[in-house]
């Protein structure tokens, strides 16, 4: 993996951030359900995470239910959309124009539509992934250059075979940008979700009832763990792109 | 019978001034293991000329026959290898696969497409470089790469459209001598668009001067170089004659004139 002093600046920013609200709580002796010091929520953690573990499990199943379905729905209706363009060109513009309808909002209907249950929260995550992936997967698609296409003509290669051997490959990166990017959203989706209502142990419903009681130290060590399990799921995908993509890491390393 | 043979192909793109005529009226023929060069200024439709016997562009008017059919019927039959000015090798297959694309469309079994482009890596003196993948190459080798996917599935014809374009002068004369190898051990027939007339007349057999917009052929010059052709060919007195023939018969072109230096194509 990658040497040590490329991640050891980046831990020592982390490092001195805390350390910076450790002093910024001490100075101005901040009350602590405004914002408690890092020494107080990581203590408050130990208490609580057993709750918080079943709740993060909880929460995450459903962000993970709606990142497969927006993810996947996203790549398979781009795959449509490439083979005909006549539909890419009727459907993009819209699905442009809903990337920047706040999902969210949706959420206290989805409620109505799907129950209280991790439908509704998977709904809104599948939705909040959808739009990003297709757009990518379908820009990735269609940008294949002239010339590729020509010589998959010239070697008298089938509209399957073009699709398979060049345009779903040129597309794979365009693709793992929009899946990097749609871990947060499905993460936020569930979370934000079950503000509007869901079981006891999620974490969406925790930071809620908690912050509502003042008891922000715990609201706080549920945002932590909210934290790991997003950069987790981050990581994660990171870590496929890099063996699916492997042209890709190389060439950004060469600097190409 | 000619294995290429023009009869009166001509080219009218439509454009928002009107109708732009690429060419005009070209016939010609070529005998099969025969290395035609087409040659003129910019823009005058000898790349369009290439394509259309590719069968990636339609001709508006004229005959077209490939390998004793139509251009159409010889891509599907996979008669020709074509090369590009860009070597569009892919950049998420390693040398061997883009070498092997070709063959993989068709359907080869794994293990006799292997060989074969272990034989076609050899050739072209890539074979230590199969796993690596196109932008670890310069751009002289990715160029190789791109010949041995052209000659993969053993075409009759070579399509080259100023395939050494992008190279630097010393990598373009090495890789010229390369490619008459290649040619004498594969029998293959060349038709080759370049800018570059020393490059034309060092490697073709004939050199086919096209005039500026719309192409026609202003002269076909022969040349009677001995074969086979080495570095010591450049050095004739003959080559420079033949150059200077060339030169004579292309339309005063500021592209070419500035040593021969390639410019941005209009097509």
């Amino acid at each position: 993996m990658r040497p040590a002093r490329e991640y050891l600046p980046v831990l020592g920013v982390f490092a001195l951030g805390l350390l910076l609200w450790e002093g910024v709580v001490f100075a101005f002796s901040i009350e602590f359900y405004l914002l408690p010091a890092p020494h107080v929520i990581a203590a408050t953690l130990r208490q609580t995470y057993p709750v918080l573990l079943e709740s993060a499990l909880y929460t995450f199943g459903e962000a993970l239910a709606g990142y497969a379905l927006g993810c996947g729905g996203g790549v398979l209706v781009a795959a449509l959309a490439s083979r005909f363009p006549a539909f890419a060109g009727l459907v993009l513009p819209y699905a442009i124009a809903s990337a920047s309808v706040p999902i969210v909002a949706l959420a206290p209907l989805a409620i109505v539509w799907f129950g209280i249950g991790p439908g509704s929260k998977i709904a809104i995550a599948t939705l909040m992934t959808f739009f990003p992936t297709f757009v990518g997967t379908l820009r990735g698609l269609l940008g294949v250059d002239a010339r590729s296409l020509e010589l998959m003509r010239s070697i008298a290669a089938t509209e399957w075979q073009v699709f398979w051997k060049l345009r779903l490959p040129h597309s794979l990166p365009h693709m793992f940008t929009a899946f990097r990017a749609c871990t947060t959203l499905a993460m936020i989706g569930a979370v934000v979700s079950e503000f509007f209502g869901g079981p006891m142990k999620s974490l969406g419903v925790y930071i809620k009832s908690t912050a509502s009681l003042f008891q922000t130290r715990q609201s706080w060590s549920a945002i932590l763990v909210a934290c790991v399990l997003g950069l987790t799921f981050y990581l994660a995908v990171t870590l496929v792109e890099r063996l699916v993509v492997p042209w890709r890491v190389g060439e950004d390393r060469a600097g190409a | 019978m000619a294995i290429i043979a023009l009869e009166g192909v001509s080219k009218t793109y439509p454009s928002s001034v009107g109708p732009t005529e690429a060419l005009h009226d070209v016939s010609l023929a070529v005998e099969q293991g025969e290395f035609v060069s087409l040659i003129g200024p910019s823009g005058c439709g000898k790349s369009t000329l290439l394509r259309i016997v590719g069968d990636l562009v339609a001709p508006s008017g004229g005959a077209v026959t490939v390998n004793g059919k139509g251009p159409g019927a010889a891509r599907l039959d996979r008669d020709y290898g074509i090369v590009f000015q860009a070597p569009v090798l892919y950049e998420w297959r390693t040398v061997e696969a883009n070498v092997g694309l070709p063959l993989e469309v068709i359907g080869w079994p794994r293990r006799e497409r292997d060989q074969r482009v272990r034989a076609l890596l050899r050739l072209v003196g890539l074979d230590a470089f199969r796993r690596h993948y196109p932008w670890q190459l310069s751009g002289g080798m990715q160029q190789r790469v791109a010949i041995a996917r052209a000659l993969a599935t053993n075409p009759a014809i070579l399509l080259m459209d100023e395939p050494f374009g992008a190279l630097d002068e010393m990598t373009r004369e090495r890789l010229n001598l390369e490619l008459l190898n290649v040619c004498r051990e594969t029998g293959a027939t060349v038709l080759f668009v370049t800018h570059s007339i020393a490059e034309a007349v060092f490697l073709s057999s004939r050199v086919v001067v096209l005039t500026p917009r719309p192409g026609r052929i202003e002269r076909v010059v022969d040349v009677d170089l001995p074969q086979p052709r080495s570095e010591k060919t450049r050095a004739l007195p003959r080559f420079f004659e033949l150059v200077t023939l060339v030169r004579e018969h292309l339309v005063e072109d500021p592209a070419l004139t500035a040593a021969g230096s390639p410019a941005g194509e209009v097509r």
